[in-house]
């Protein structure tokens, strides 16, 4: 079976820096895929080519069977892939239920039908008592509930998580390693950048490792964290437990 | 919608708690009655002033949709003004056709000079200060070029032979005018209600929020900007045909100059950008100061002063409600309904 999502020779630099370099990457069918490294390793610049938002020097990525190289974000995420970011963009004067609609409208164009499924989304997702706020007056950990909310309402097939739990407390973020879990129980596949470990570990049934903008490793998540040049890049960061 | 009310009114704020909404829908109505029923008692100079109320407001309305609703801040309107403005007339007088068809032609050209302006600000993504010297420049340009067409009357303009004739969208009596203009004010109006309850409306919302994060989450932002500038230019075209024979004259000074771009731009921003009822609220608001401050300051070599007064009124505005003055007037509206 062809993968979900296929990436082959990947490459983007800034100036002189190259920030991605000859990335190779699959996504398969309600997979859900680690992608871990160290700070500036080009993960985020990874998410931002294959969702369209950069455009890469060189390289293919191949999303359900298209060649998605090149695409608008709107495009890509017509296609069935959703994107939250690593740092939040609310519409801050929206209210909560009319910031998921933006993201419902794609497919449900109907502005009535679009709300009903967006406080289906903002209940599930926990958000229902804030759902007619202004998204400005969240806290960080609303917020990062809304990002992913947002997402959900595209009804994509494959959702690039971009640090969704960083800065959330412990039972905040076992809460969202849960709600994940569901999204990923109803057939979304996942590709997530994270540096809370625990999480990922227990989340991704494989891992892929990014250092200096190339693919270092790439495996299950046990082997992956004993793989020496994955103990190397992230020698003296205490985040790898 | 079933909460329609709230963003029909305040794009963006809470909803209204749904106990309000009927009195201000029959507020609303009652205030279209009063208006309809007020040139009967109205001075003829009160008409006036009235018919500038409605003009600008309904400009303001127009602009609305894509500096209010979009957030793309064009400072360049008066461009659509001119071109709606000297097509009808060249169409009056060299085809004869009558100015209530030529509005909707200068209307379609407005709408094609704006997607050129709306093309290229957007698709080389122009963005803030970059955008509002776009559409300056692209004003400017056309004012410098119609002051140098001889057959447009270069820079003295085009004059036109009063007849009364309501054919030709002149009328003996003023308060017709008054009510093409509470017409037009209305319809504008109208327009915007129904864009604000659409898919169309509930996106420029937030596109002038984030446009990367509307892109992101699958939203044409080009195309829904270049729609927001079409029908901003198309509407305020139309009201270029009321500018000219309202006045019998078009000059491009006046009809393409900043000063007329900054008279459209200054009522909704006031009365509170991206809001329903902002340009109408900032109309009633500026438009009387303006005649006011013009009667008062204007003679005995103080010729200029009431722009101050403009000024002044802009700053406070800025410093105190920021948001425009509606927004505060439904929070006020709302807080004694709750």
């Amino acid at each position: 079976m062809t993968p979900l999502l296929e990436v082959a020779g990947l490459s983007k630099r800034f100036g002189g820096l190259v920030a991605v370099k000859d990335l190779a990457l699959t996504v398969g069918g309600g997979e859900v895929v680690g992608l871990i490294g160290p700070n500036g390793a080009g993960k985020t610049t990874a998410f931002g080519l294959i969702s369209g938002s950069l455009v890469p020097d060189a390289g293919e990525i191949v999303f359900r069977g298209h060649s998605i190289k090149g695409l608008p974000p709107h495009r890509v995420c017509a296609l069935g892939m959703a994107r939250t970011f690593q740092i939040m963009r609310p519409f801050p004067r929206l209210t909560v239920v009319r910031n998921v609609m933006i993201g419902g409208l794609g497919r449900h164009p109907h502005p009535a039908a679009a709300e009903a499924r967006s406080r289906a989304i903002v209940d599930e997702l926990g958000l229902g008592a804030k759902a007619d706020h202004l998204a400005g007056s969240l806290t960080l950990a609303e917020r990062k509930r809304l990002e992913l909310a947002r997402a959900l309402a595209t009804e994509p097939v494959l959702l690039l998580l971009d640090e969704v739990m960083s800065g959330l407390g412990e039972r905040e973020t076992e809460t969202l390693v849960r709600e994940i879990r569901a999204i990923n129980a109803r057939g979304i596949a996942i590709l997530l950048i994270e540096h809370v470990m625990r999480a990922v570990m227990s989340l991704a049934q494989r891992i892929v490792v990014l250092d200096g903008g190339e693919r270092i490793a790439e495996g299950r998540p046990a082997t992956v964290a004993n793989d020496p040049r994955v103990i190397e890049a992230y020698l003296g960061d205490e985040r790898l437990v | 919608m079933p909460n329609g009310a709230g963003s029909r009114l305040v794009s963006g704020h809470p909803p209204i708690a749904p106990a309000s909404r009927p009195p201000l829908q029959w507020l609303a109505l009652a205030a279209v009655l009063v208006l309809l029923a007020l040139p009967a008692v109205l001075t003829s100079y009160a008409v006036t002033v009235f018919i500038l109320i409605f003009f600008y407001a309904f400009l303001g309305q127009a602009w609305n949709v894509v500096g209010g609703y979009a957030g793309q801040l064009s400072v360049g309107h008066a461009a659509f003004v001119g071109v709606g403005g000297y097509t009808a007339a060249m169409l009056s007088s060299e085809l004869h056709l009558t100015p209530w068809l030529g509005m909707l032609v200068g209307g379609a050209l407005a709408a094609v000079l704006g997607a050129v302006i709306g093309y290229l600000g957007f698709r080389f993504g122009l963005r803030g200060f970059y955008f509002v010297l776009l559409t300056v420049a692209f004003a400017e340009v056309c004012r410098i070029l119609v002051s140098n067409i001889d057959a447009l009357g270069g820079a003295i303009g085009l004059y036109i032979t009063f007849t009364g004739d309501p054919r030709q969208f002149q009328f003996q009596d003023s308060r017709v005018y008054y009510y093409v203009a509470l017409a037009l004010m209305l319809l504008a109006t109208g327009v915007v209600a129904l864009l604000e309850r659409r898919r169309f409306g509930i996106y420029l919302g937030a596109i002038r929020e984030d446009e990367g994060a509307c892109e992101a989450l699958g939203v044409d932002t080009f195309k829904y900007k270049m729609l927001a500038m079409i029908v901003s230019s198309f509407l305020t075209g139309v009201g270029g045909t009321f500018y000219a024979f309202y006045l019998f004259s078009l000059q491009p000074n006046s009809m393409f100059g900043i000063p007329l771009s900054v008279e459209i731009i200054i009522r909704p921003i006031v009365g509170g950008a991206g809001t329903l009822l902002g340009p109408i609220l900032g109309s009633f608001i500026l438009t009387p100061l303006g005649e006011l401050s013009r009667l008062s300051l204007g003679h005995g070599g103080y010729h200029g002063l009431h722009l101050v007064a403009y000024g002044v009124l802009l700053v406070a505005v800025v410093l105190f409600l920021p948001q425009g003055a509606y927004p505060y007037l439904a929070r006020v509206l709302r807080r004694r309904d709750a």
